[in-house]
């Protein structure tokens, strides 16, 4: 498995970086000038001396065959992961043939490497024999727990219901006015229910308000949604245990991936980070080119922290992915990868915009609450309409409107560029608020474009 | 207006609901993407839109002021509310569909010229990401600074006729925006479908405004009736972009276009207009400006004189040849010919129809106010003649009488450059080692630049580089910046020659900031190999700047990074050097 012949582009590399500052500083750090003794294993392994500001150059060593993403080693004091000078290393070997050429493994690398490696072996080797029976020690304490958190769930899902009654009661105009406090307020409490799924909506409501005209509509929609929530949780026993399970995730229980893991071909299609004051959630699609099936990795890191793991838009993996609980739901957790992530030019097959809504109807029936579906789009043409863009089919009159967010992204224009009022195949996000473009191809050959 | 998601009713899942968007678009969600718009609904039988707005309706009052049509009131008001409009939610998304398509945008014209290789188009893709923080702040260290040598890549890769990538065209135009020097080679790069992208986005106006014939497409050279039109109904910017294209193509119909409408044009559109003159001057253009010297407007008047004076065979240049003559004479009778100057006493109607100027600037003497005009706008060659068929260098030596010195010498200097005269200038300049070139001589450093800015590339790089061996560093930045890039190499060993004096000599290197930053962008990155030595921190001396030695080797180093840099990225771009 030589890791050599299938460089990474520099945006692929540069989709690792923590921040923005990151990438300008790891960007500098990509050039011959400041390495020295840089070589790779042709084994996914690439080490180099870095100088820095110090009189002694830093050790930075990259393992990119490490089944569970890119690991980083560097003797520098930056917090930042991966650091400045992986990315430089990362970049330097991205950027031309050579530049980092075949080498021995100096020692000071080869232990990290050895050390690493032997910790993965040896994790896999105590996990996988005892991988069912890995649940709590004690399932009955584990049960006991699950149901007094189901009754503070129960107190929470009943208490929203009240208020929300008593909103409805008294008029959503009143609600106009009480502004933010209330929302938050009721989103505390769900919180002390523990059930994170209905205070991250419940903050959410305190915002449509604002959102301009049309507003009261909006925010019946919501509470109606809300109001759904509550009674598939208040009514649980009598659902599909499909749909119970999806009730659940979204209410915010803790699920676990136990779904049977599926081996596949998975292509990157995107991997995009949305943060607030508290956390950074990094959301992966990923393409299986057998099963046919798009799913999503979703992961957690501390504010100003990345999310692990990060996987570069057009890569493919050859991985077991294990999907979570819950008719509808595309959340899937990485399990074991063959191979390291390498290029690829292959492209998931698409579909029109008329089928692209069709297919949005279809997944509601499984899961009410779900905003958009990912889909691949064939031959759209972005197409400015008014102050927003729509994607129209070239083939039909049907367009899907962007959604207000993707019409201020950068990507936008990457998009439009790449087009060139031609059409092209974008992958994104299709849902009642219009279409999130995510990635796209030209319609001749080309390398896939981030667009997020 | 409310052209977003459209849903039509459900009868059935998707299946049977009426092909195409609903046409009744109105209700209150209209903003929000999904409107409530519907042909009839399924089950009730009730027109949608209706029970929407009547249920947003007593969601906005509450319900204990309205009870909606067909609900349960009391206590379980608002529960049945919230059951009716989650249905109604739920159908509504349900049974979204495609809008109608806005009018499709014309498709970019067709870019003719040959894709990137891959290792230039990841190596752009690095020299974007560096765009917003260059001024960054702090220390720069070792790294290069990699959005200074966006100008070279930019222009390494146009002189190949490479595309551009088209991901890689927003950066581009954002860069361009903040930085005007970077618009020409950024729009020439761009090429069609940058501009095709620029009118879509009005961030990105300024692409329009500087792209030659901004933004639309200029008449060919042969659709005379379209030029005529633009010419008589365009915008000012679009005149004078139609001017300058079909002035540097064909300079006498430009000419003659100008002249169709000249006598109405406004004084400051004449200004204009007339600058645009400038590019392909020639003897052609002499009648056009003697009569321009006739102009109501006194700047309109004094561009076409200087136009006029840089045409050493017009009557005008002659004329001023004559007067400049009358000034300057070789005095033989002492024990060396010294030259004796003579100013105007008074400047005649004449004198001021070609373009001299009467009144003299605050704290200048009249007479050698009038003096330097002459002698700017004569023909250099007049002097040799006059001056007993002396050589330039011969001229220039001559010692000048009363203080005539820097009066005389620094028209000349005008001329040279108005001119483009390289003789002249180079006997001007003089010798770079000589004390003088180093100090506060006749010659500006600012006048030192134009000069050597007529002389062949090759010639302005020996000259600095002598000027370097000599006065060191401290007054070469101007002069450098004129030097022709990549440096020659002996200029370029002259400058790391003086870096490394400038580093013995115990200064801190951003002193040198300015030539360190110079030598980055335009040192021969062959010359990569001789710095090696210069990259050690060396013994701190005990007269230097305390930590000199470490900042001045991170320094070398990052210009040994920034010409490895500049050597990777200009082979990237050369086709032929590709495996």
């Amino acid at each position: 498995m030589t890791v050599q012949g299938v460089r990474w582009t520099a945006d692929q590399v540069l989709a690792l970086a923590p921040d923005t500052a990151s990438r300008r500083a790891g960007s500098r750090l990509g050039a011959a000038g400041p390495w020295s003794g840089a070589g790779s294993s042709g084994e996914g392994a690439l080490w180099g001396l870095c100088k820095g500001s110090g009189s002694k150059p830093y050790r930075t060593v990259v393992d990119l065959a490490d089944v569970s993403g890119p690991a980083y080693k560097c003797s520098c004091p930056s917090r930042k992961f991966p650091c400045k000078h992986a990315l430089g290393l990362l970049l330097l070997w991205a950027g031309e043939e050579g530049a980092v050429p075949r080498a021995e493994v100096p020692e000071w690398a080869g232990q990290w490497i050895e050390g690493r490696r032997g910790r993965t072996e040896r994790k896999k080797a105590t996990v996988s024999p005892s991988g069912p029976s890995s649940g709590p020690a004690d399932p009955e304490a584990a049960r006991r727990r699950a149901e007094r958190r189901a009754e503070r769930v129960t107190a929470g899902a009943s208490e929203l219901e009240q208020r929300l009654a008593d909103l409805l009661r008294g008029g959503l105009a009143a609600a106009e006015q009480s502004g933010y406090g209330l929302w938050e307020e009721t989103a505390a409490r769900m919180v002390d229910a523990q059930a994170q799924g209905l205070a991250a909506r419940v903050r959410e409501l305190g915002a449509v308000p604002g959102t301009g005209p049309g507003w009261p509509s909006r925010l019946l929609e919501e509470c109606a949604l809300l109001h759904l929530l509550d009674q598939g949780w208040l009514r649980r026993e009598r659902l599909p245990e499909g749909l119970a399970a999806t009730v659940r995730s979204r209410i915010g229980l803790p699920a676990s991936a136990d779904g049977p893991p599926v081996r596949d071909r998975w292509l990157v299609l995107a991997q995009y980070d949305t943060a607030d004051a508290r956390l950074t959630t990094r959301r992966i699609w990923l393409y299986g080119t057998q099963a046919r099936r798009t799913s999503l990795l979703l992961s957690y890191g501390a504010a100003g922290r990345a999310p692990e793991p990060a996987l570069p838009v057009g890569l493919a993996l050859d991985a077991e992915l294990s999907a979570y609980p819950g008719a509808g739901q595309a959340r899937a957790a990485l399990g074991e990868q063959f191979a390291p992530p390498a290029s690829t030019a292959e492209r998931p097959p698409g579909t029109t915009a008329t089928l692209a809504t069709a297919r949005y109807g279809d997944a509601l029936r499984d899961d009410p609450w779900l905003d958009s579906v990912p889909v691949t789009l064939d031959r759209v043409i972005p197409v400015p309409d008014g102050d927003s863009w729509q994607l129209a089919d070239a083939d039909e009159d049907a367009a899907l409107p962007l959604t207000p967010a993707a019409r201020s992204r950068p990507g936008l224009w990457r998009l439009v560029a790449l087009s060139g009022g031609a059409p092209v195949k974008v992958f994104g996000e299709c849902g009642h608020r219009g279409f999130t473009p995510l990635a796209a191809w030209p319609e001749g050959p080309g390398e896939v474009v981030p667009l997020c | 207006m409310n052209r977003t998601v459209t849903a039509a009713a459900p009868s059935g899942p998707h299946g049977t609901a009426p092909s195409g968007p609903a046409s009744h678009t109105a209700g209150p969600a209209g903003a929000s993407g999904v409107s409530n718009a519907s042909g009839s609904s399924g089950s009730s039988g009730s027109p949608l839109p209706d029970v929407w707005e009547d249920l947003v309706t007593t969601a906005l009052l509450g319900t204990d002021r309205r009870t909606p049509a067909g609900s349960a009131s009391g206590a379980n008001a608002p529960a049945a509310l919230l059951d009716a409009a989650a249905v109604a939610t739920l159908r509504r998304r349900a049974g979204m569909r495609p809008a109608r398509a806005a009018e499709h945008p014309r498709p970019a014209p067709e870019d003719p010229r040959p894709e990137l290789p891959p290792a230039a188009a990841r190596r752009l893709t690095m020299l974007l990401t560096d765009r917003s923080g260059a001024s960054g702040g702090g220390r720069r260290g070792a790294a290069p600074d990699l959005l200074e040598l966006l100008p070279q890549w930019l222009a390494a890769a146009n002189a190949h006729g490479f595309a551009a990538p088209p991901p890689a065209l927003p950066a581009l135009l954002d860069a361009a925006r903040g930085r005007t020097d970077l618009r020409p080679a950024v729009l020439r790069f761009a090429g069609p479908r940058g501009l095709w992208l620029a009118r879509l986005n009005p961030d990105w106006r300024f692409a329009l405004r500087s792209a030659p014939g901004g933004g639309t497409s200029l008449p060919g050279p042969g659709d005379t009736e379209r030029i005529l039109r633009l010419w008589q109904e365009g915008l000012f910017a679009e005149r004078v972009a139609l001017l300058s294209s079909l002035r540097s193509r064909e300079p006498a119909a430009a000419r003659e276009l100008l002249a169709t409408t000249w006598a109405t044009e406004r004084a400051e559109d004449r200004l204009m207009f007339l600058d645009s003159l400038r590019t392909r001057l020639g003897p052609d253009d002499e009648p056009f400006l003697e009569q321009s010297l006739a102009d109501r407007s006194r700047n309109v008047r004094a561009t076409a004189a200087e136009l006029l004076s840089a045409l050493p065979g017009s009557a005008l240049a002659h004329r001023m040849a004559v007067r400049a003559r009358a000034c300057v004479a070789v005095d033989h009778t002492g024990d060396a010919p010294v030259l004796t100057v003579e100013a105007p006493h008074e400047c005649d109607a004449g004198m001021e129809r070609d373009g001299v100027v009467a009144k003299a600037p605050a704290g200048r003497g009249e007479r050698s106010w009038w003096l330097g005009q002459l002698v700017e706008a004569a023909p250099l060659d007049t002097w040799s003649r006059r001056l007993g068929g002396r050589t330039p260098q011969q001229i220039v030596a001559l010692p000048v009488g009363d203080d005539w010195r820097s009066e005389l010498h620094a028209a000349w200097c005008r001329a040279a450059v108005r001119q483009r005269d390289a003789g002249w200038a180079q006997a001007l300049l003089g010798e770079p080692s000589a004390a003088e070139a180093g100090g506060p001589g006749a010659v500006s450093l600012a006048e030192r630049a134009k000069l050597l800015g007529t002389l062949a590339a090759a010639e302005r790089a020996e000259w600095v580089a002598g000027f370097i061996g000599t006065h060191g560093l401290p007054d070469a930045f101007q002069l450098l910046g004129v030097c022709a890039v990549p440096w020659a190499p002996p200029l370029g060993r002259a400058v790391v020659d003086a870096l490394d004096i400038a580093r013995d000599a115990g200064n801190y290197p951003w002193s040198f900031s300015g030539v360190m930053g110079l030598a980055e962008r335009c040192l021969d990155p062959l010359e990569a190999g001789h710095l090696d030595a210069l990259l050690a921190v060396p013994d701190e001396a005990e007269d230097a700047s305390p930590g000199a030695g470490g900042y001045w080797s991170e320094a070398f180093q990052r210009l040994v990074t920034t010409l490895r840099l500049r050597a990777a990225m200009l082979a990237e771009l050369n086709p032929a050097a590709q495996p």
